[in-house]
């Protein structure tokens, strides 16, 4: 009986030790794996640049006070904004804004300045261009600061309760309404970067023992399927945990990107995504012949996870069809999971049905790989 | 279990084609225990087909029959456990080093201390220097020699050694069939394909297999006598000259040139001796009856036209 758990686990191990050998001795996958999060997330990291400042903005004043001169210099001691252009009518900031020459508009409207005193908060319109939510996203939160003290040296407001602010901004988001923040596109980065390694790692694991030749003699040793599976799997799950190490460890040091929930549920189901993908990977060098075949098929399934996941657009801004694709791909669930437990401080009972995808998931693609693995050579 | 105990392989009527290409028809052999039978025919013909099916690398379409008393369709996890198999193409890690490599096949048998096993395979083979190099990087005979250590490791019961000995150098190859005849001794079965007739001759029976018919079976001697050939080795000048008239010649169905000599070699005898009968008289080359080899013997075999081959031959050395 004990030879029944012995064996099994022996042979597993015989191909876990070739692999891990067999990948440190290959430099270009070693240097890929610990190049590939670095670069991606330096380059898209600060490509991204989460605290733009100096964004170019119009102005439309309707009057000239004291006032608005103050509230323009309070904007202006932000930091983020730099008024490009001083515009007379509506239709200018239209055309600005809609070209892309300024990311924001902003409109005091008349008589400004004695509303403001007479306690009847006027409301200053600020339209921003929210197609590129990263970028705004900062300057946005930076002008509710400044809303109390702007006018504070101008002269006290004439009449009204004190705790009211003088005059409010009223902010309309333009092409991209469902704002994302820029702290999401860090942990959305490690699934994209995760998906992209494991698969194309795993995909190639059958095929080239197959090109080379190799694959006649493993299968003419008694190893079966499951075991030739786990062991070629398990060195990549080491490596996926090393990766995430690396990325989370940049994110904080580079972006200051926090970790709110817990490491350690977040390291597990981490594994279990690692795992999904490598499943995936690995049932692709099932069916692939060739190992540009089993290349072309990670892409066609790291395209559709980059585009429907909610890494590149919002999930519930993507049409219903589109959900539904999503929902079928495991970066749409890491995402949750991830965006949850670094961002919100989420706990295991609030990712559940996540978890409960990913693990189907990565259950069936076993099963599919283990089916569809070739015993034989017709 | 059908075959008796000292018939190690026993298939019968295996078939396998790939699309419309009948690889192997309706094979049949039987390989008694510690014998060192030798699998021959011309490229293409079948052989490794064969071997993958006895080794449950390929499904056979038609046929059936047992390895080591294990069915070749149902149990092929029991026969890969004790057959080593040799592939025709060195299909050991390229980039793993000899040690790694038989470290690797002890681990997926299973074997107790894999270490100390792969470590007595490299004295075995005499491989202690080049332990650490990386297998891909050995010359091919070396390869040849790893492969065969790696085989042998488990200890199995039966070889299924495809081509061997495919460009090795002659001292190699005479140590390498020592070893196969010291293996034998100890108890073991060897199925060796091979395309050299010196080797054929060293094996204790024969099968000779083309275009997916086994053509013949049995020992050497056995096959020579029963090939009904009747050979005369030419010597002297202008052998190029006769070759070319004799081809014309009814009865005569195989010249093959050995050294200074040509082998004229007829299925029927008086045929034959009527043909060249005024040749000999005339000169100025010498003509002796001698008996046909085993080359001359598998040369005719595959010039034969299809299906002119007696049956009893089909049933192989139990004829
Ligand atoms: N996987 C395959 N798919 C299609 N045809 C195949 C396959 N394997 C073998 N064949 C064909 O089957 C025939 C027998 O091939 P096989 O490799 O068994 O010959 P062989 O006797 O080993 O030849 P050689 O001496 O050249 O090694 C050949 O015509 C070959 O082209
Ligand atoms: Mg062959």
């Amino acid at each position: 009986m004990l030879d029944a758990v012995r064996r099994p686990l022996g042979r597993t191990l015989a191909v876990l030790i070739k692999e891990f050998i067999q990948l440190a001795r290959e430099r270009t996958t070693f240097a890929m794996i610990i190049a590939i999060p670095l670069l991606q997330l330096i380059l898209f990291g600060y490509a991204i640049d989460s605290d733009p400042h100096e964004l170019p903005t119009a102005v439309l004043a309707h009057e000239t006070s004291p006032e608005t001169r103050a509230v323009l210099a309070a904007i202006d001691r932000t930091g983020y904004f730099r008024v490009a252009y001083a515009v007379s009518s509506e239709a200018e900031i239209d055309g600005l804004v809609h070209s892309g020459k300024v990311l924001f508009a902003i409109e005091i409207p008349a008589h400004f300045g004695r509303d403001a005193r007479r306690g009847l908060s006027p409301e200053i319109l600020v339209i921003a261009d929210a197609s590129d939510p990263a970028a705004i996203g900062n300057a946005v939160a930076a002008l509710s600061g400044i809303a109390g003290g702007a006018l504070a040296h101008v002269g006290p407001p004439l009449t009204g309760a004190d705790a009211a602010p003088p005059f409010r901004f009223v902010v309309h988001r333009r092409y991209n309404p469902a704002i994302e923040t820029s702290l999401n596109i860090v942990p959305g980065l490690t699934g994209t970067i995760l998906t992209m390694t494991m698969v194309i790692f795993t995909a190639l694991a059958v095929t080239r023992e197959v090109e080379r030749g190799t694959m006649e003699n493993l299968l003419a040793m008694p190893v079966r399927p499951t075991e030739v599976m786990l062991g070629k799997i398990a060195p990549y799950v080491v490596i996926g945990g090393l990766q995430m190490a690396i990325i989370l460890f940049l994110a904080w040091l580079l972006f200051d990107v926090p970790v709110e929930g817990s490491l350690g549920l977040l390291a597990a189901l981490t594994t279990l995504f690692v795992l999904a993908n490598l499943s995936v990977g690995y049932t692709f060098s099932t069916i692939a012949t060739s190992q540009l075949q089993a290349m072309q098929m990670s892409i066609m399934f790291f395209l559709p996870s980059l585009l429907l996941s909610g890494f590149l657009f919002p999930f519930l801004g993507m049409p219903l069809w589109a959900q539904w694709i999503g929902e079928a791909l495991p970066l749409t669930h890491y995402l949750r999971i991830v965006r949850g437990i670094m961002l919100k401080g989420a706990g295991f009972a609030d990712l559940v049905r996540d978890v409960g995808a990913l693990a189907a998931f990565t259950l069936a693609a076993m099963t599919l790989a283990v089916l569809r693995f070739r015993q034989t050579l017709d | 279990m059908s075959a008796p105990d000292d018939i190690v392989i026993d298939v019968e009527g295996l078939t396998k084609t790939f699309g419309k290409q009948v690889a192997v028809r309706n094979l049949s052999i039987k390989v008694k225990r510690r014998l060192i039978y030798g699998f021959l025919g011309p490229n293409g013909s079948g052989k490794t087909t064969t071997l993958r099916m006895l080794t449950g690398l390929l499904r056979p379409d038609g046929g059936h029959g047992t390895c080591l008393g294990y069915d070749i369709l149902r149990q092929s996890a029991e026969i890969k456990r004790h057959v080593g198999y040799m592939t025709q193409r060195f299909s050991l890690y390229a980039d793993l080093t000899i040690r790694e490599n038989l470290e690797f096949v002890a681990r997926i048998h299973t074997l107790p201390h894999p270490r100390d096993r792969a470590q007595e395979a490299i004295v075995r083979l005499g491989l202690e220097s080049r332990a650490g190099q990386l297998a891909g990087s050995l010359s091919g005979g070396w390869k040849q020699r790893l492969a065969l250590g790696a085989c042998i490791l488990p200890g199995p019961e039966l070889l299924l050694l495809d081509e061997p000995t495919a460009g090795v150098d002659p001292q190699a190859r005479r140590d390498f069939w020592d070893e196969i005849h010291a293996l034998a001794a100890d108890g073991l079965t060897a199925l060796v394909s091979t395309h050299y007739m010196d080797e054929a001759e060293r094996c204790h029976e024969l099968a000779f297999i083309s275009y997916g018919d086994l053509l013949a079976t049995g020992p050497v001697e056995e096959i020579i006598a029963r090939s009904n050939l009747s050979t005369y080795t030419v010597g002297g000048p202008d052998l190029d000259a006769l070759s070319r008239r004799l081809k014309s010649l009814p009865g005569i169905d195989n010249i093959a040139p050995f050294g200074n000599a040509l082998h004229v070699s007829g299925r029927d005898g008086a045929a034959l001796e009527e043909s060249i009968g005024p040749l000999v008289e005339a000169g100025p080359q010498h003509w002796q009856k001698s008996a046909p080899t085993i080359e001359d013997v598998f040369i005719d075999l595959v010039s034969r036209p299809k299906g002119a081959l007696a049956a009893p031959s089909k049933d192989g050395r139990n004829a």
